[in-house]
């Protein structure tokens, strides 16, 4: 539990930081070190240089942007919880917060430096993937933005190069949300076993459209998109959304692990998609 | 005795004021100049013969002033053991590993990181060999752990444990006699109590500074019994123990995990003799799952025989009880110490048969309870199974087979003397304060809407308060340390010029509030105000001899201690006021902080006048020696037999298995209570760590020997939100093995809680067809069981 010798840096404006991240091999972007810190003093992670990211200004508001809103990299787990645009516009990233960790580390956890991340066990991810979210890089090549969809690409991977920073992400407005799981304590808090981040639109009494996202029950989070489908154009029903639950694990690997067995795994998945439609549909 | 008697009352903890302010010395607060830190190379096989240590490329590392192999300490022999049954732990792996975490090298360098750096420059060849993991694999026999050794080091019997004083007629034909008789049935229970991590919030910690001038070592350990790491050390360097002061300042957390003597101990006082330096190890939290021990593990089978009205004639178990790889100090006794309260709380002939096996697991040892819980599982879980089968209130069926009040003392089922129970009145207590017919109705009308609410009863007993000196013959002594004390328990208590008071114990805190409770016992005694006495615990050199702190027995035994200790000072302190007031002893009475004349208020001398007048022995009346202190060792006629009962209401969500504790209360008989906010307090505690066993904690080895569960991410801890108020009462049943009839509380809460949590699941469950499910009751766990009982 004592990482190896490494070079920190705490630049104060983004543009260091990115010339930090440019100019050293093996680098790492610290923002809550709520992940980063263990996985550095279990020597899982060692970088040569760690760049601090929490003395830049700026990057810790959560602002309203017309039809969307913006949460900044420094944006802590608690923040987002408690916002009222977060908990208005993006309620399933809200509830998805308020149930990570204990309360010392939505403190310092950031829900940016979670979907960078993007541990196998992480609440945000789903959410994320569910709400559309935006995730928007910068690095001294410019800046990019890629969608919550294309981000996630395996455990503890995402799109994000070397050199860049998630600065921010933005979620569109509309529609409404929620996020449901089974810890591993049992209840809501903790890791999750399963969850399901569910984002509906219904107009004139039928759903117009939907995401469903799962985590905690692949390698990576990932859209149900047979769940989706048969859920769009419904009318909401009991039995449209046993149909949209009965897909949730449709074409994917499902983990297994101290927690779960696959089959329970898959039945769980189902249980939460339907318990979160449930919620957004009444 | 006026106004200030505080025995029996809530009085805030003394301690806590510096604890919150994190103000409280711990040994990592402890600094030495020039210090040198050490990390350990670790084993990553849990069975492997070592074919060479390549440690030069680490001796070269920056900063590294040693890096110690077995070769270096084999001279001091093995890491001592009290109860030395089986194979001892070498102080480094000589030649081969017994479990995954084993220390291999020690590396000493100028700080924690560079000696980490320099411990992964270690190269270790390892030839791995057969791992025998499960424990049923291990009592076959077949891959051996220890060379051609026999993995089963010893059998516990009931009727004959103690070879040449225990000596009952085996139960074992009459209990046959009765199960074949027509009107009886027998059913039987396989269940898994299984391994736990101790986890204290401090992990354990030490540092040595070996002085060559003074030929003397002080040795500063996160440790529940400082005087028997003293003689360990003593024994191992061939030093006096008086050459040697262990302290063990603050302790942040102990059950059971800081009850022995350590390999690290002993180590990094040889390494601070040899370097010259101070030497610190502290413990990670990661790698407290392989170098400190873990508690539990047995898979058993539980039977009863009873006749359809309830009457119980037989209580089998059969054991086979992990030990891990190593012998440490209590090993093989923890199993022993389920054995002494075997038939509980029953009157009912009572079977045992605990096997003591080695796997190449971590050790095994104390865990607050340490048996007491696994036997108490064993026991309550197959009772309440005994009264589903027959159709009757589980309730119902526990008393109709208790011991009666008429009936102590009573001689236990393995030839122990119960002094003192009221079993019946206790399970009352609980059954009306609950409103135990209500809430059976309101279980049973949920439960017709398609709600799964259990209900779950345990009740217990357990013996604690140790104890008699006699035990030294059974080797609880501290004789393997060097030092031939049995469990007997000490104070001293000095009253100063000034008329404060200092009281020197010989058992010390680890959360339990010791420095409130004594001072209690002693201002109840001496009328001097809390604020003006002081306790002072856990170092080997300027305290009393002591024993530590483990089996809920510091208040029983060195409360006591203390007690007559202020009785003694209080009688001469008489003798001197009465000659100051020049009224006889019998008359003077003590209170705010003076003596007067009985009758007299006005006639009185202060503590601080009485105190210096003993200090000027020509003041003193003739024939009266100068000082005012006192120094008392007790050791009580008996161990104490705490009881209760405790019931828990659970909701099970159907589809997830995902259980929801929503009440849970508790009515326990610990006999007198000196404050019953710290009882309470250690009730909570051990409450939240039996519902910790049902519902969330497992150390998981895979087949290979991993711990899978060494992280604090996958060992689900429970946290505060995870447990409801707990609702507490007590009934107060005095034991006279000790004048202050108080019997221990530490562990009660942890006895009575896991099985509890377990009757209510299978009871919300039980309709659907489930009889039983393995702690703990996960979800997956709980799903699958109701899955596998539609089929």
């Amino acid at each position: 539990m004592y990482p190896p010798n490494f070079d920190y840096v705490a630049p104060t404006s983004l543009d260091e930081a990115l010339a930090a991240l440019a100019g050293a091999e093996n680098t790492k972007v610290l923002s809550g070190g709520m992940s980063l810190i263990p996985l550095m003093k279990m020597r899982f992670v060692r970088p040569t240089t760690v760049v601090d990211i929490s003395r830049i200004p700026g990057l810790d508001d959560v602002t309203d942007d017309g039809d969307h809103i913006t949460i900044g990299a420094m944006v802590r787990h608690a923040t987002t919880a408690s916002h009222p645009l977060v908990q208005e516009h993006a309620s399933a990233l809200a509830e998805a917060a308020n149930g990570t960790a204990d309360l010392l580390v939505r403190n310092r956890g950031t829900t940016c430096g979670s979907l960078a991340l993007n541990a196998v066990a992480a609440d945000q991810p789903g959410a994320a993937l569910a709400l559309n979210a935006t995730m928007h890089a910068a690095s001294v090549r410019g800046t990019r933005e890629i969608a919550a969809a294309d981000f996630f690409l395996d455990a503890m991977t995402s799109a994000l190069a070397p050199d860049e920073i998630l600065t921010k992400i933005t979620i569109p407005k509309g529609g409404v949300s929620t996020y449901r799981k089974l810890g591993r304590r049992g209840g809501s808090s903790d890791y999750p076993i399963a969850a399901a981040a569910v984002w509906v639109d219904v107009s004139d009494g039928s759903v117009s459209d939907a995401r469903i996202a799962l985590n905690g029950v692949s390698s990576t989070p990932y859209l149900a998109v047979g769940s989706a489908e048969a859920l769009v154009g419904s009318d909401g029903s009991a039995d449209a959304i046993a149909s949209a639950a009965s897909h949730a694990t449709d074409g994917v690997n499902v983990l297994e692990d101290l927690y779960a067995t696959v089959a329970f795994r898959t039945h769980l998945a189902g249980v939460y998609v339907r318990r979160a439609l449930e919620d957004v549909l009444a | 005795m006026t106004s200030t008697s505080v025995m029996g009352g809530i009085v805030r903890r003394k301690e806590d004021p510096s604890l919150i302010q994190g103000k409280g010395a711990y040994v990592d607060d402890v600094k030495r100049t020039g210090e040198l830190a050490a990390v350990f190379v670790r084993s990553p096989f849990a069975a492997a013969t070592i074919t060479s240590i390549d440690i030069e490329a680490a001796k070269a590392a920056p900063g590294v002033h040693a890096v110690y192999t077995a070769d270096d300490v084999r001279h001091l022999g093995p890491n001592p053991a009290q109860v030395a049954v089986g194979t001892l732990r070498p102080l480094l792996a000589d030649g081969a590993v017994k479990h995954v975490g084993e220390a291999v090298a020690m590396v000493v360098a100028e700080n924690r990181y560079l000696a980490q750096d320099a411990a992964d420059l270690v190269f270790v060849d390892y030839e791995p060999g057969e791992v025998v993991v499960d424990l049923k694999d291990a009592f076959a026999d077949k891959v051996k752990v220890h060379g051609d050794a026999s993995n089963i080091l010893l059998t516990w019997h009931g009727h004959g444990w103690w070879e040449g004083v225990i000596d009952l007629p085996d139960p074992s034909p009459g209990i046959q006699e009765a199960k074949e008789r027509d009107d009886t049935v027998t059913v039987s229970l396989e269940m898994v109590n299984q391994r736990l991590l101790p986890t204290a919030i401090e992990p354990r910690a030490v540092l040595a500074d070996w002085n060559s001038g003074y030929g003397s070592v002080e040795l500063w350990s996160s440790s529940q019994i400082p005087h028997a790491v003293a003689g360990a050390v003593g024994v191992t360097f061939g030093i006096p123990s008086n050459k040697v002061r262990v302290v063990a300042p603050e302790v942040g957390g102990g059950f059971g995990v800081k009850l022995n003597v350590y390999p690290d101990e002993i180590l990094v006082c040889f390494a601070s003799k040899e370097l010259g330096r101070p030497v610190r190890w502290t413990e990670t939290r990661r790698e407290a799952g392989f170098a400190s021990t873990q508690g539990r593990g047995w898979v058993g089978t539980a039977t009863i025989t009873g006749t359809a009205d309830g009457k119980i004639l037989g209580y089998e178990l059969e054991a086979i009880c992990d030990m891990g790889a190593y012998s440490h100090n209590f090993t093989v006794a923890v199993p022993l110490l389920g054995l002494f309260i075997a038939g509980g709380q029953y009157n009912f002939p009572t079977s045992y048969a605990l096997h003591c096996v080695v796997t190449n697991t971590q050790t095994t040892d104390a865990y607050r309870g340490a048996g007491r819980p696994e036997a108490a599982y064993y026991l309550e879980r197959i009772v309440d199974h005994f009264a589903r089968e027959i159709g009757m209130d589980p309730a119902d069926v526990r008393k109709a087979n208790y011991w009666k009040p008429e009936d102590f003392p009573v001689q236990t089922a393995i030839g122990l003397t119960m002094d003192s129970g009221d079993y019946e009145k206790n399970l009352d207590a609980l059954l009306d304060r609950v409103g135990y017919e209500d809430l059976k109705a309101k279980r049973d009308a949920a439960r017709a809407e398609g709600r799964l609410l259990g209900l779950g009863l345990s009740t217990y007993v357990e013996v604690c308060g140790f104890g008699p000196s006699a035990l030294a013959g059974l080797g609880f002594s501290w004789g393997a340390y060097g030092l031939p004390t049995a469990f007997n328990g000490s104070g001293v208590v000095r009253v100063q010029p000034d008329g404060t008071c200092t009281v020197t114990i010989g058992t010390g805190p680890s959360g339990q509030g010791h420095e409130t409770t004594w001072a209690q016992i002693v201002s109840d005694g001496l009328g001097i105000a809390m604020d003006n006495i002081e306790v002072h615990h856990g170092d080997s050199v300027d305290l009393p001899m002591g024993i530590g702190t483990f089996g809920s027995r510091s208040i029983a035994v060195d409360g006591t201690a203390t007690f007559e200790a202020t009785a003694r000072v209080r009688k001469k302190a008489a003798i001197i006021a009465g000659h100051l007031l020049e009224a006889a002893p019998e008359d003077i009475q003590f209170a705010d902080g003076r003596a007067h004349v009985a009758g007299s208020p006005d006639r009185a001398v202060e503590w601080g006048q009485i105190a210096e007048s003993a200090y000027q022995p020509h003041t003193l009346p003739e024939g009266v020696e100068g000082g005012l202190e006192s120094s008392v060792v007790f050791s009580p006629p008996n161990a104490t037999w705490p009881f209760g009962s405790h019931m828990a209401l659970v909701e099970v969500d159907p589809e997830t298995g995902d259980v929801d504790l929503l009440e849970y209360w508790a009515t326990d008989d610990c006999g007198n209570v000196i404050n019953p906010m710290i009882v309470d307090g250690q009730l909570h505690g051990g409450i939240a760590q039996g519902i910790a066993q049902a519902l969330y904690e497992e150390a998981i080895y895979d087949d290979m020997g991993n711990l899978l569960t060494s992280s604090m991410a996958n060992y689900t801890l429970p946290v505060s939100t995870s447990l409801p108020l707990f609702s507490l009462d007590r009934t107060v049943t005095p034991t006279d093995v000790n004048p202050l009839g108080v019997k221990g509380v530490g562990e009660a809460g942890t006895i009575g809680s896991a099985q509890t949590i377990v009757n209510a699941v299978v009871d919300a469950v039980a309709h659907l067809g489930v009889r039983h499910i393995d702690m703990p009751l996960r979800p997956k766990r709980v799903w699958q069981a109701i899955q596998d009982a539609k089929e």
